[in-house]
């Protein structure tokens, strides 16, 4: 990416112009690739020959886990552009971004424990990766209240965008600790070196299904920057035209404002 | 360097002048413990099953009780803001503040442990693992406990946002620690154990100054 196409979309109208015109192709990208891949991944695709038809809650919760990770490499990569270059609309990606991993990493979890009681027999299991996705969960709630708890908002954004780096490099450590600590959970099946151990007609609608969260992400996503860009510009319009109305002394009779008496 | 040491020099000087700060961590830590035989019941074969847990993670809440002690009062009286303008690099400084934080809190709680442990049964094999793994597995608590400290500086609630933002980055911490002492008493290699958490010391040693320095130099902004 060449810095000017960069630069030019740190100018938030400039990105509204933009994510308005990816929003509709994002949407229907989803639509069309979540349709598909649901109706292959329930009614066109193989039951498992050891878990039967609740494999198939697979196609919801295995994207989900990626978009969760996915969505934490975002926000980290976003916050250090928000540092390095100081790019307006990399803060809003972040902590966007921030709201959407956490719902996947919710969905995930509440899947994963859906599919766990008929497999495993139990809700939940302290196994290494559902304990490595719960951790993942206080991330993203640690930087979301972190951004949060200032009263200047400006202060919370960038204790915000270090903390998402900390997390960042902590993630791939917490992960093999708790690998180390315990397993029980199945092996990745499909991004591995010696090709994947998933048959291909299960293959195919997870990969759809993939493809249909990340458009999703990137439809919520550009949706959420862009009604945020929006609803600060209409606080700033509010408090210019408040502003402006309080000017005049005969406006504010009971001298509320400060210095209004003459 | 001069500086570095006046600092060390100064903060403990000022540890020991309020010296009840630093046992009020040891007797939480002791209460705390204390609390697990009243909750699970006196079995002694359960206590001492779980007593390298219970340690760990009652040390673990005790040297965060202690964080806001770090940077807060130093902000508040503008002595931080004296340190960021001295000669010495901010990162350095941040790390020996650990580093006296550490000497105060973590240092002590790793040498009681083990009298809280034979409360617990946890005699013989496993007392000195423990006292390793505390002396090895506590600087980095301080460490990534000063990222923590910094970044919520003046912030709401930060007492409560402090545990939330530093607990999940402990975990590896408090996995190896746990395990060295597990591994002693059932007759395992306590060395990868051990030397886990030196990896864990040496790269938080080396990654978190520059995070708190960062976030310290926001706060003075």
């Amino acid at each position: 990416m060449s810095t000017n196409v960069f630069h030019r979309y740190a100018n938030p109208t400039k990105f509204i112009g933009l994510a308005s015109a990816i929003i509709p192709f994002a949407w229907g990208l989803t639509i069309l690739l979540g349709g598909y891949g649901l109706y292959l991944g329930l009614f066109n695709s193989p039951a498992d020959y050891q878990q039967g038809e609740t494999v198939r809650i697979m196609y919801v919760h295995v994207p989900a886990a990626w978009m969760a990770l996915g969505c934490y490499t975002t926000m980290a990569i976003a916050s250090a552009i928000a540092i390095i270059w100081k790019h307006a609309v990399a803060d809003l990606i972040a902590e966007e971004t921030a709201v959407i991993g956490a719902t996947f990493t919710v969905l995930c979890l509440v899947t994963g424990s859906l599919w766990g009681q008929p497999m495993w027999g139990t809700w939940w299991v302290w196994d290494a990766r559902l304990t490595s996705m719960l951790v993942l969960l206080f991330l993203y709630l640690g930087f979301m209240a972190l951004k949060n708890a200032f009263d200047d908002p400006q202060r919370g954004t960038q204790a915000a965008r270090l903390i998402a780096l900390v997390g960042w490099i902590n993630v791939p450590i917490i992960k093999y600790s708790v690998e180390w600590w315990n397993t029980l959970h199945q092996p990745a099946a499909v991004a591995r070196l010696d090709g994947p151990t998933i048959h291909p007609d299960m293959l195919t609608p997870l990969l759809l299904m993939g493809g249909a969260y990340m458009t999703l992400f990137t439809a919520l996503l550009l949706v959420r920057v862009r009604s945020h860009i929006m609803e600060r510009r209409a606080r700033s319009i509010a408090l210019a035209l408040a502003e402006a109305r309080g000017a005049g002394p005969d406006e504010d009779p009971a001298g509320l404002r400060d210095g209004a008496t003459p | 360097m001069n500086t570095l040491l006046g600092v060390l020099a100064r903060d403990l000087k000022l540890a020991i002048r309020q010296i009840g700060d630093a046992t009020t961590v040891l007797v939480f830590f002791t209460i705390a413990v204390a609390l697990f035989p009243f909750g699970l019941g006196p079995d002694p074969v359960l206590l001492k099953k779980i007593a390298p847990g219970i340690l760990w993670v009652t040390a673990l809440l005790a040297a965060l009780l202690s964080l806001d002690r770090l940077f807060e009062a130093d902000h508040a009286d503008g002595t931080l803001e004296q340190l960021a303008l001295s000669p010495a690099p901010l990162e350095a400084i941040v790390a020996v503040k650990a580093l006296a934080h550490w000497l105060t809190t973590g240092l002590p709680l790793a040498l009681m442990a083990p009298l809280l442990g034979i409360l617990l049964g946890l005699t013989g094999e496993g007392s000195l693992e423990l006292v390793l793994s505390l002396l090895i597995g506590t600087p980095t608590i301080s460490l990534i406990g000063a990222v923590g400290a910094a970044v919520t500086l003046g912030a709401r609630r930060s007492g409560v946002l402090v545990a939330l933002l530093i607990l999940p980055l402990t975990i590896p911490v408090l996995i190896f620690g746990v395990g060295a002492v597990d591994a002693a008493i059932t007759a395992l290699d306590v060395a990868p154990h051990l030397a886990f958490l030196g990896a864990l010391l040496a790269g938080s040693l080396a990654l978190t100054p520059w995070a708190s320095a960062a976030a310290l130099r926001l706060a003075l902004r």
